[in-house]
């Protein structure tokens, strides 16, 4: 076995729970994968990591690894991870989501985590699709494309999540693609390290549903795709308008900070208990 | 014109054939494709219908409930989850008196995650104001549709039509499809006594001070009694029309039964043919199904279950601390006749564990070998 792959099984809950529910040349794998690189690398053991998803072909991820994991419901995963992360802030919390989980039914709380600015990382698989209940369009299915509630195109306009969320007031906003594997090991890892909100979108690709009912070909062409229009925030600066249409730029979006809100909550604390004692 | 249609697909020509004018829905298995064949209708310029595709369960109802206040014949459907996370918004559809119709697949609820047959999701919404009426095969299920609208228009109050998980969602039956504009003449475009309108103004569901709040909800009270013997009607003239009818209930092979099984959904199916068995045998057992769960039919349940010395009831469904929910509403409307059956609740087949013919012979092996039940809930068709 090669050591990257024996380092990824080190992880994986290998009697219980496999062979696991994602079609073959499926990107969610890329990404399990990329997970695990990055906290491996910065060390955490185990149990001090908490895995977090909804529901969808993304929200099986948790599944699969021997951390502490939570499988949610559709679209809730942000806020029972709040929870989480308040009550324990000593552990690490990502949160597993797909593109209708955070933008559709959990959009709210995606804007509200970001806004509150939880310590959370929150990792984004956007497929463009309902991928798990076969191929529904999603708030980031581009206008113009197929999908089996939009036989012939789609008529609304997408959601970009990224660019959501840095409106929002995310510290952090990282873009990648599953074709560009190692610059997603560190976005996750980067995202991992931020205190405060922090998210990580990965364009990925769902050739089953998205990919058939477009004719975008097999996953191999999907991410070449990837390859082909994916182009680095640095060489994004220097383009207009025009010439960054269509184009998926990738990187580190936003890396700022902003006050978290366990540490504003903790002083608002010691406020409340100055006051109590003056006897106000 | 017959096909061969599953459950959903019969849903889909229900509502296709009412006419329906807006429509939104949001996915979840086992629905999903009630929602995909609209779409494909509506696409095809079939359906000549406003469909929406919507962020979640909750918008799907909002959504719906704006477009009836306006005067629209509506439609969603869903299942488990997105049932509950409409909660809210069913309360406010049947409280402003709006005649929706809408369909659940009956799935289990979380945790932990199942999406097979259980009817839990739409029982613990049975005090929300909603008309529910269960359907057994994919006929049923078409021509219930077509029924709800008629019964939802004429005493405003919502319609839940409810069908099995997979046993009837997925599963391909033979249904006749009605043609010829039959359903046109049978269902009349909805004319509404009440709509938002700007040429004749009104202000709708505004706050109600407890001095008038509990007339309100006297009024839903009346609608549902009446609800009844409108549901009756319908059904009486759909059956002249098209030669089909199902009551409020019915009783199969109950002459001179000294047991009968009470059954709802595709478990009445199985347990037409275990009563029929038995019946050659010589024993003296019948059916009932129960249809219609809210109103309950109260009366019908009374005069059907009276002289018979035992009732066996089969609940795909528990209200924990309780029981069974259809044992407990026949428990109900038995309580104060004086001479009454014994009641024996089983609760079976949860989150889609099969009810086969084996079990259901359990259930009434165990009630007739006993006076009375052992337990207040007797668990069938558990894992040793
Ligand atoms: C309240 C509720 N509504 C609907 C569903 C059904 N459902 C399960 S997964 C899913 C969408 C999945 O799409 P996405 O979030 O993009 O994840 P993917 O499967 O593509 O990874 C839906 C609608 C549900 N589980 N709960």
């Amino acid at each position: 076995m090669r050591e990257i792959t024996k380092l990824i099984h080190k992880y994986l809950r290998h009697d219980k729970k496999f062979p696991h529910v994602w079609c073959p040349g499926c990107g969610n794998g890329i990404i399990l994968g990329a997970l695990i690189r990055a906290i491996d690398r910065l060390g955490f053991t185990k149990d001090e990591i908490v895995l977090v998803s909804g529901i969808g072909c993304s929200g099986r991820l948790p599944v699969y690894v021997d951390f502490n994991t939570l499988h949610t419901t559709h679209g809730r995963a942000l806020a029972f991870a709040t929870g989480i992360k308040l009550a324990k802030p000593e552990l690490t919390v990502i949160v597993i989501m797909g593109d209708g989980d955070a933008m559709a039914i959990g959009g709210n709380h995606f804007i509200h985590a970001a806004r509150r600015n939880v310590d959370l990382t929150a990792i984004i698989f956007n497929n463009s699709i309902y991928g798990m209940t076969g191929g529904q369009y999603s708030p980031t299915t581009p206008y113009g494309m197929r999908a089996s509630t939009a036989p012939y195109m789609n008529i609304e306009h997408d959601f970009k999540i990224s660019e959501l969320a840095v409106t929002a007031g995310a510290v952090f906003v990282g873009r990648g693609t599953v074709y560009h594997a190692r610059l997603l090991d560190s976005l996750i890892e980067k995202a991992l390290l931020k205190k405060g909100f922090g998210i990580v979108e990965v364009i990925t690709h769902c050739h089953v549903q998205y990919g058939r009912q477009n004719k975008l070909g097999s996953a191999v062409d999907m991410m070449k795709w990837q390859r082909d229009n994916a182009i680095s925030v640095e060489k994004a600066e220097k383009l207009s308008p025009e010439e960054k249409r269509g184009k998926i730029i990738i990187g580190v979006l936003v890396d700022r900070e902003l006050p978290v809100y366990q540490d504003e909550y903790e002083r608002i604390k010691e406020r409340a208990k100055v006051s109590t004692v003056r006897g106000r | 014109m017959r096909k061969v249609l599953t459950g959903n697909q019969a849903v889909a020509y229900g509502v296709f054939l009412s006419r329906a004018e807006v429509i939104s829905a949001y996915p979840i298995t086992p629905q999903t494709t009630i929602m995909e064949n609209l779409a494909e209708l509506w696409a095809d310029g079939v359906l000549e219908a406003k469909f929406l595709r919507v962020e979640s369960e909750h918008s799907a109802m909002a959504s719906i409930i704006g477009a009836s206040m306006v005067g629209a014949r509506t439609f969603t459907a869903t299942s488990s989850q997105g049932l509950a996370l409409m909660h809210e918004m069913l309360h406010w559809a049947a409280g402003a008196r709006l005649p929706i119709v809408m369909v659940n697949v009956n799935r289990a609820l979380g945790a932990p995650w199942n999406i097979w047959s259980d009817q839990t999701d739409s029982l613990s919404q049975r005090d929300t104001g909603w008309i529910q009426l269960y359907c057994e095969n994919n006929q049923e299920v078409l021509d219930t549709i077509i029924q709800a609208y008629m019964i939802a228009e004429t005493v405003s109050i919502p319609v839940m039509v409810v069908l099995d998980a997979f046993f009837l969602s997925h599963t391909s039956e033979v249904v006749e499809i009605p043609e010829g504009g039959e359903v046109e003449k049978f269902l009349p475009p909805y004319r509404p006594r009440y709509r938002l309108d700007v040429n004749d103004p009104h202000s709708f569901n505004l706050m109600v001070s407890p001095d008038y709040y509990q007339e309100f909800r006297y009024k839903i009270q009346m609608a549902m009694e009446e609800a009844k013997v409108v549901a009756e009607e319908v059904d009486g003239r759909f059956a002249k029309v098209f030669s089909r009818g199902y009551g409020l209930v019915e009783d199969y092979l109950c002459d001179e039964a000294e047991l009968i099984l009470v059954t709802t959904g595709t478990v009445t199916s199985t347990s037409r043919q275990v009563i029929s068995q038995l019946r050659q045998k010589g024993q003296r057992v019948g059916l009932l199904k129960i249809k219609m769960f809210r109103p309950f039919p109260v009366q019908e349940v009374r005069a059907h279950l009276k002289g018979v010395q035992k009732v066996a009831v089969i609940d795909r469904n528990i209200s924990f601390g309780c029981g069974g929910i259809f044992a407990q509403e026949i428990k109900a409307a038995l309580c104060d006749q004086g001479e009454r059956p014994q009641v024996f609740s089983f609760v079976t087949g949860l989150g889609g564990r099969d009810i086969t013919p084996s079990v259901i012979s359990e259930v009434i092996e165990y009630t007739r070998r006993n006076d009375r039940p052992e337990k207040e809930v007797i668990w069938v068709g558990m894992r040793g």
